[in-house]
């Protein structure tokens, strides 16, 4: 079955007619084209394609297309604006916090989730948001850093 | 050589020169290479673990609506493989199925779910054989061949002997044993394998785009799988997320890809899933260790004795090699002159192994780590002390030929020790807490390439055009490992450019000069030596031409960077003015460097393989690991790693450290959780939540030293630094166990199910009074 989906990506407002067992991952990625939210296992294990929806993260890939109707999505491409990098992109691009890159937006999008809910996060409330998303390259060690910084970055006034 | 005065491009803080790419979703692998009208791919696998194949029956797949082509072993009469001498492997199987899970045909059809029905619809008839899934059992005297020309199932066997052994073990004081059984690791890089293949028909012109660390490899082997003019063929390699040498060889997904493609003279998209990538494989194989070492009073050893046999799975893949490094590698860390080794490389029917991160040193350095610290405990020696007694002393070659010009060992092991404050806290802490050192080395490339054609084992092209711009065109694949970055800083370096001067193309074998690719940690070394060498061809000519406009001699030119002038002169003129007087004469420049191997670097010829281990350079690696030990749970917590790596010269600090940080964690998957398990050959661990990763909560603090012995034949005096610190986690996680709760492990990995077993073996054992460490 085919459904009108009415929602917000990425800030702007958009309808599209979805086959009801489309997962947003793949809604996002071959359809809308935004392929920055990526891939990463069969489903629900790595937290490679996270997304926010209403400012929470979640996994596009146990998501439903249909079901995200009436709500706001932000993908990775939503971040930085007039050209600059936001707090936590600059964060994981600066402390190097991603090496090859893969595993990024996903722990990109849990890491700005966790600053617009609490911008003055722990460490140990870091590891907690984190702890769905697995990296194979950094040992996580300046994934924290990176996280660290962009709370700095944040505070000063930086979008996350 | 090669020793240029430092400015600010190297050896400081160097955020990857694509980083914004990969933190703003711009940066683009190849599932992200999406074009209309390209058909999806799907590989139907075996489920029989071994058998000859009867029959592929695709008739009813066929005739699907939407399934454009179905390939069989029968498309695929060429073998492939990455060792000239062992192509052993057809991308479809053929004739024979020899794990489950092998590719036995493929589909290309208009979407996934019509390709998923027609996978369905296809019927496999085999006449099933005896399977084996453990190299004792393969090697059984009435074990059924499971490759024609490999009797007794053993793709290779190395038995050689260095010096005396049995008068080493007369001399020694102390003579242990120890048997170790090191579970099967797999890369499990975070981008599973893709491959997107264009095929032109009017034209015959194959375009691939492959998730691969060596492009020439796949562009040899589509070549020769599709019997196509080399030259009808373009690889390219967009970002590769993560490889650890899951794609050091051509993998059959690429080549499927192709078959496909051509088939239908068309585009085909060949993205493999999680549990795919997994029987993909080409991790590290499981391996049986019985080791013997003798020790004198004083901590030096005095011979070395190892026998290693290694689960290869159902392919040659980069078996030989691996046994051979094993050897190799074994001891060459130490001064150690009476060695022998027996390794046998067994085919078995499961997924074929590879070249996994710390290609074949990282088990047999765990059993020999391990062992020493046992027999430091018994002679009463501290485990630092026990590895002073045997350093090398560079310049030096190894027992077995291996070339040694910087050793920064005895600095690596300095560092930990202080950091860790080993002196005052080893023996101190509380119950259940411990500490435990071990160290480790690896080679910044192969001296003797895989393919040796006689061309340099490095080859970089830097252009330079009308606009002023820098480009430099490499074929070194970036996976992560930042090789574009150091690239461009290295040519900024020479030149005295800023990093944003420079642009660098890699990964199209349209554009850029070919490159053996990212394995055996060869890039910063190898590559990094021929872009030196062609960013001072520009130098060159820059200056030569800044002389003609400037009525001087050449050597009268002083360069700085964006100004060349006349020493004694005011003023200069501008690098753009200097390219431009350049260009006059050249038109269009590009200039080239090459890198070779000393001959000297490539091993000797004491025993068959003996080059294997030759490099130009070794890394050394110390650390130090602090454990806590839950008695009643056998939960192993890594408090905190100290690690000391000599990575010559650290062309970018921030890189070195990750790649550090990261070869550390990956030996603490290894050695606390990871594991690959089958059942009758059907893999049990084909995901993440059985194939257990560690998590960041999972995760230590990791402390890195950088050590710098600065190599007179490196870049600027640097040596690899993403493998040589993996190998020695295991071990100093395993001793520093043992401090804690007087128990050795000598099995991997060390769950806390082992954990809590040994523990409780050890309780019955010894009810009355707690168990002393290391007591064997």
């Amino acid at each position: 079955m085919v459904q009108l989906l009415q929602f917000t990506l990425n800030g702007r407002a958009r309808v599209d007619a979805v086959q009801d067992n489309l997962l947003l991952l793949y809604y996002l990625r071959d359809h809308v084209g935004l392929t920055g939210t990526k891939t990463g296992c069969d489903g629900g294990e790595c937290g490679a394609c996270t997304v926010l929806i209403d400012d929470r993260p979640r996994l596009s890939c146990l998501t439903l297309a249909a079901a995200v109707a009436g709500r706001r999505v932000d993908t990775v491409e939503s971040l930085g604006a007039d050209g600059q990098l936001s707090a936590v992109q600059r964060g994981f691009h600066e402390k190097l916090g991603s090496q090859c890159g893969y595993c990024t937006p996903g722990f990109i999008m849990s890491s700005v989730g966790l600053l617009r809910r609490n911008p003055r996060p722990s460490e140990a409330e870091i590891l907690d948001a984190l702890g769905g998303n697995i990296c194979r390259c950094t040992g996580y060690v300046k994934i924290i850093e990176a996280v660290k910084h962009a709370i700095e970055l944040h505070a000063e006034g930086v979008a996350p | 050589m090669n020793r240029i005065e430092r400015t600010r491009n190297v050896g400081g803080y160097t955020p990857l020169i694509d980083g914004p790419d990969k933190v703003s979703g711009r940066a683009r692998y190849t599932a992200d290479f999406l074009s209309r009208g390209m058909l999806t791919g799907r590989i139907f696998r075996s489920p029989y673990s071994h058998g000859e194949i009867v029959e592929v029956d695709v008739s009813e797949a066929a005739r699907l609506p939407g399934v454009k082509a179905i390939i069989t072993g029968a498309d695929c009469e060429k073998t492939f493989g990455v060792l000239p001498i062992a192509r052993s492997e057809h991308p479809l199987a053929r004739d024979k199925v020899r794990y489950r899970g092998e590719p036995v045909a493929a589909v290309a059809a208009v979407d996934d779910a019509t390709a998923n029905r027609a996978l369905s619809l296809i019927k496999l008839k085999v006449r099933e054989l005896p399977a084996y899934y453990t190299a004792a059992s393969a090697m059984a005297p009435d074990a059924v061949q499971i490759h024609k020309r490999k009797p007794g199932n053993i793709e290779r066997d190395v038995i050689f002997e260095i010096g005396d052994v049995e008068e080493g073990f007369r001399e020694a004081d102390l003579v242990r044993e120890i048997t170790s059984d090191c579970a099967e690791v797999c890369q499990n890089q975070m981008e599973m394998h893709a491959a997107i293949a264009d095929y032109d028909a009017v034209r015959d012109r194959l375009t691939v785009h492959a998730s691969t660390q060596v492009p020439y490899y796949v562009h040899l082997m589509l070549a020769q799988i599709l019997d196509m003019d080399m030259a009808r063929i373009r690889v390219v390699k967009p970002q590769v997320g993560g490889g650890f040498g899951a794609r050091s060889e051509a993998l059959n997904v690429e080549l499927i890809a192709a078959l496909l493609a051509r088939k239908i003279g068309g585009c085909v998209r060949l993205v493999i899933t999680r549990e795919e990538t997994f029987i993909t494989h080409r991790g590290r194989p499981q391996t049986d260790i019985r080791l013997k070492i003798g020790m004198r009073k004083d901590g030096r050893i005095t011979a070395v004795a190892c026998e290693c046999d290694q689960r290869g799975g159902a392919h040659s893949g980069y078996g030989t090699v691996t046994i051979l490094y094993s050897g190799s590698m074994l001891y060459a860390i130490y001064d150690i002159y009476n060695v022998k080794y027996v390794g046998r490389r067994v085919l078995t029917n499961t997924p074929p192994c590879g070249a996994m991160r710390g290609h074949g040193t990282v088990d047999i350095r765990f059993a020999f780590e391990s062992l020493l610290d046992q027999m430091a405990h018994e002679l009463k020696l501290d485990p630092f002390a026990v590895r002073r007694a045997n350093y090398l002393t560079a310049p030096t070659f190894t027992a077995n030929d291996l070339m040694v010009n910087s050793y920064g060992l005895p600095d690596c092991i300095d560092w930990v020790e202080r950091e860790s404050g080993w002196l005052a806290r080893k023996g101190n802490l509380p119950r259940g807490k411990g500490l435990g050192m071990a160290c480790s080395h690896y080679v910044s490339g192969a001296s003797n390439p895989v393919n040796a054609s006689g061309d340099p084992h490095a080859t970089v092209k830097i252009k330079l055009d009308f606009d002023g711009s820098v480009v430099v065109l490499s074929g070194a694949a970036d996976i992560g490992q930042g090789s574009s970055t150091v690239l461009v800083q290295i040519v900024s370096e020479v030149l005295g450019l800023d990093l944003s001067r420079i642009r660098i193309i890699t990964g199209d074998s349209d554009l850029v000069p070919k490159d053996n690719g990212s394995y055996s940690s060869r890039v910063t070394f190898m590559v990094g030596n021929a872009t030196i060498a062609a960013a001072q061809n520009l130098k060159s000519l820059l200056i030569a031409a800044a002389a003609r406009k400037l009525e001087a001699k050449p050597e009268e030119i002083e360069c700085l960077g964006e100004l060349y002038r006349v020493a004694a002169q005011d003023k200069g003129i501008a690098f753009d003015d200097v390219a431009a007087e350049a260009l006059k004469e050249a038109g269009t420049i590009t200039v080239t460097g090459n890198y070779w191997t000393l001959p000297e670097s490539r091993g000797g010829n004491k025993y068959r393989g003996a080059a294997i281990g030759g490099t130009m350079a070794y890394s050394y690696s110390a650390q130090v690991v602090e454990v806590s030990v839950d008695g009643d749970t056998g939960v192993v917590t890594v408090d905190k790693v100290w690690v000391a790596h000599d990575c010559g010269k650290a062309l970018n600090r921030l890189a070195v450290e990750g790649q550090v940080q990261g070869s550390v964690w990956m030996g603490l998957g290894q050695a606390m959780s990871e594991e690959t398990a089958y059942h009758d050959g059907l893999m049990l661990t084909g995901n993440m939540l059985d194939y257990r990763v560690p998590t960041i909560q999972d995760s230590p603090p990791i402390e890195v030293g950088i050590i710098e012995s600065n190599d007179p034949h490196g870049p600027f005096g640097a040596k690899e630094a993403g493998e040589g610190s993996l190998a020695a986690f295991l071990p100093a996680l395993t001793n520093a166990i043992a401090d804690a709760i007087g128990i050795r492990l000598n099995d991997l990995p060390v769950t806390p199910d082992r954990v809590f077993a040994a523990i409780e073996k050890n309780r019955r054992a010894s009810p009355a009074s707690p168990p002393d460490a290391n007591a064997s």
